[in-house]
């Protein structure tokens, strides 16, 4: 299988391109999706490829892109709607917990919902306000959602490729800090990246460090940084927020007995809390320490000027890792 | 008859294209009809330095206003000292009238919270960026102020044209009307939401007429005519606070207008629209429209553009001089306003933060 070399958010288009050209029932819709190529390109020239009914530009109403997505994807189809930033799905927020997560459900099994919601997330680029906000946890916690964020190019189309074929509603969120930090090899034909199941990124044995999305190159960083204090960390790319892949979790820390937990989101209530939670219950006489959470503060995401503050750095993650081992 | 009571397909204007009068001339003193031109012309120089700031790195992204000075300036100066407003992202030169200095603007795309801070006495909400948003709360505000009795007051309310296919809108508009608040709630259709054209965005044939649905007036104006603008946007406001009899409180006006530049500094508008509709739009400059008014009636000449000219460069060339020699924030300003009173855990969350940046120095602690 031929592939090509391409960034993150390059990927994304390339999922949806690879997957609309398999089936025709798979549909992009969103603000600015269409003739402009998306705010960030994720979807552009997928409208000259697949015409107005398939690459539709939606009046700006985030509600009503959700809600006639649910309608569309209850009548058999497979739309993509696009949010353009996470911190505008608010106004479409009733229809996503209300009813794309419940559909199934409510119908008791005869109906569900094929349609994946994609939009950038995170902080790091200097945005205005609410364009920085990592708010993955409220999706995590309503039930009947997937919540998949990838971290590498090969990832983000085969997972992506993976969420439409799901019969079950997903939601997408990509980083967009590393939508263009790097490339990575992606085949050119369809390929899957089975959904719930995380990723060992690097093998070590004397701490486990769990992260996802743009944080695990800091992440990797920070690890390769401290082999030269002599510590041997493995890194686990969680890759989808729920369902949680616990076993891989449980597996690594099993072997470490230490943990680190690494993400952009505040500390409170953050994926971090139910990682520590899952180690508690399921490995508790293996544990050599607390579990560290390296995360973003419990307030508001700052104006640019001290977004550098409030992320995870390198530093601070070198020294949550210290932390775990030095106990 | 008021201005207000029309078709709201039947557009209000004062001057035609090159600044002849087709309209009745609102009842304004000639000082105040040269400080609209002033503050039009500064708003235009601000945003061209404000996109040039960007380009050079000295600022982040930033949404131009370039073509909307007629329907910011022209609405912004009929309201009263105790009036409130509540706007958008992109009212830099409303927000200006209102009393925020153009140096609080720069600090705010430049990424500093500080630029949020209202200076005491100044009635006017922070910009809003999630779209329609705003509209309800200037609803509610508008609100307060009848429950309250203070009933010389009224609210303004500043969004585009997709912003009234967002719920928000619709919820606004609609107490607006339950209630019969003293709003105005102000359109600036530019014609496009970034890439999306205004037929996108619904199939009525004006924004205007979407009040009927509320049962409050609309009223579409020509929003690159200020006078115009202005005679529209003082009936509204003396309608919300003293209506007539069988009238109701809350006015939708629609300014039908454009954007001359990119949505935002981020944008590529070459990629949607063309060139030629920009230029056909560009020959309703608001600016020039005024000028040429003005100088034919006699209140302003050459020597008083010159002046005002040079007076809106060092005007804005002192904010970017006064924002760039600002302090950088201070980091632990983050930790402050969440809540009144720092929690217990933003407190130690403070205390693990700044001993990591005394342990490493700002450098080591920001290290990529
Ligand atoms: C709820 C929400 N959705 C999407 C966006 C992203 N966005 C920012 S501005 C914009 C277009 C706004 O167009 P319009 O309402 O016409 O106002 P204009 O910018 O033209 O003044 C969009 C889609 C947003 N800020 N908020």
């Amino acid at each position: 299988m031929s592939s090509q070399n391409l960034t993150i958010v390059q990927a994304v288009r390339d999922g949806l391109y690879t997957e609309m050209n398999l089936d025709d029932e798979v549909l992009v819709m969103g603000e600015d999706v269409g003739k402009n190529g998306g705010v960030f390109r994720a979807t552009e020239g997928l409208w000259n490829e697949f015409g107005d009914d398939r690459v539709i530009d939606t009046p700006l109403a985030e509600s009503g892109i959700i809600g006639t997505a649910v309608g569309m994807a209850a009548m058999g189809l497979k739309p993509v709607p696009e949010i353009q930033f996470s911190g505008f799905m608010y106004p479409g927020f009733d229809q996503i917990v209300s009813h794309m997560s419940r559909f199934r459900n409510r119908t008791r099994g005869r109906y569900t919902l094929p349609m994946v919601l994609r939009a950038p997330y995170g902080g790091g680029i200097r945005a205005p306000e609410s364009h920085s906000e990592s708010k993955e946890m409220f999706y995590a916690h309503e039930a009947g959602l997937k919540v998949v964020i990838p971290s590498t190019p090969y990832d983000t189309k085969g997972l992506l490729i993976s969420a439409i074929r799901d019969p079950d509603p997903v939601i997408f969120m990509e980083p967009k800090l590393i939508y263009r930090a790097f490339r990575g090899e992606v085949p050119e034909d369809d390929y899957t990246v089975p959904i719930g199941e995380a990723a060992v990124r690097r093998e070590g044995t004397d701490v486990s460090v769990f992260t996802f999305g743009a944080m695990t190159r800091p992440t990797l960083e920070a690890v390769e940084n401290l082999e030269d204090e002599g510590i041997d960390a493995e890194v686990v790319d969680i890759r989808t927020i729920s369902p949680l892949d616990r076993e891989t979790i449980v597996e690594s820390f099993k072997k470490t007995g230490r943990a680190v937990v690494v993400h952009e989101a505040p500390k409170n209530g953050g994926l971090g809390a139910e990682i520590t939670a899952t180690i508690q219950e399921e490995a508790l006489l293996y544990q050599e320490a607390p579990v560290k959470r390296v995360a973003g503060y419990d307030v508001p995401y700052p104006l640019y000027a001290l977004e550098d503050y409030y992320l995870p750095s390198v530093a601070r993650v070198e020294e949550g890792i210290r932390e775990a081992v030095n106990f | 008859m008021s201005v207000l009571q029309r078709d709201p397909q039947d557009q209000v204007r004062v001057l035609d294209e090159d600044g002849t009068v087709v309209g009745e001339v609102p009842d304004i003193d000639d000082e105040t009809l040269v400080e609209m031109y002033r503050y039009m012309r500064l708003a235009r120089h601000f945003d061209t330095r404000a996109v040039s700031l960007q380009r050079q790195g000295r600022m982040g992204t930033y949404p131009p206003l370039s073509g909307q000075e007629g329907a910011q300036i022209g609405s912004a100066i009929a309201l009263d000292e105790q009036d409130w407003m509540v706007p958008s992202y992109r009212e830099h030169g409303a927000s200006l009238l209102r009393g925020l200095p153009l140096k609080q603007t720069l600090l705010y795309w430049m990424g500093h919270e500080k630029g949020n801070e209202m200076p005491e006495g100044v009635n006017l909400f922070p910009p809003a960026v999630p779209i329609a948003s705003q509209i309800p709360h200037a609803t509610g505000a508008a609100w307060a102020k009848k429950l309250r009795g203070e009933d010389d007051t009224a609210v303004i309310c500043y969004f585009g044209d997709g912003a009234t296919s967002e719920g928000d809108f619709h919820e606004g508009l609609n107490f607006a009307g339950v209630f019969d608040t003293p709003n105005v709630f102000f359109c600036n259709n530019n014609q496009w939401a970034i890439s999306v054209p205004r037929e996108r965005q619904t199939a009525s044939e004006t924004l205007a007429q979407k009040a009927t649905a509320y049962g409050i007036d609309g009223v579409q104006v020509d929003g690159m005519d200020p006078l115009a603008v202005y005679s529209v946007t003082k009936a509204a406001l003396d309608k919300a606070k003293n209506p007539g009899e069988g009238e109701g409180r809350p006015t939708l006006i629609e300014a039908v207008q454009y954007r001359f530049g990119a949505h935002t500094t981020a944008d590529d508008p070459t990629v949607y629209r063309d060139d030629d509709e920009v230029e056909e739009w560009k020959a309703k400059d608001p600016i020039p429209r005024l000028e040429s008014f003005l100088r034919e009636t006699g209140r302003i000449d050459d020597e008083g553009v010159e002046a005002i000219e040079a007076d809106v460069k060092q005007r804005v060339a002192d904010a970017i001089e006064a924002a760039e020699s600002d302090p950088r924030p201070d980091p632990s300003e983050m930790f402050n306003h969440a809540y009144a009173e720092r929690t217990p855990e933003i407190q130690a969350q403070y205390e693990e933060f700044e001993a990591l940046r005394e342990k490493f120095g700002d450098e080591g602690f920001l290290r990529e």
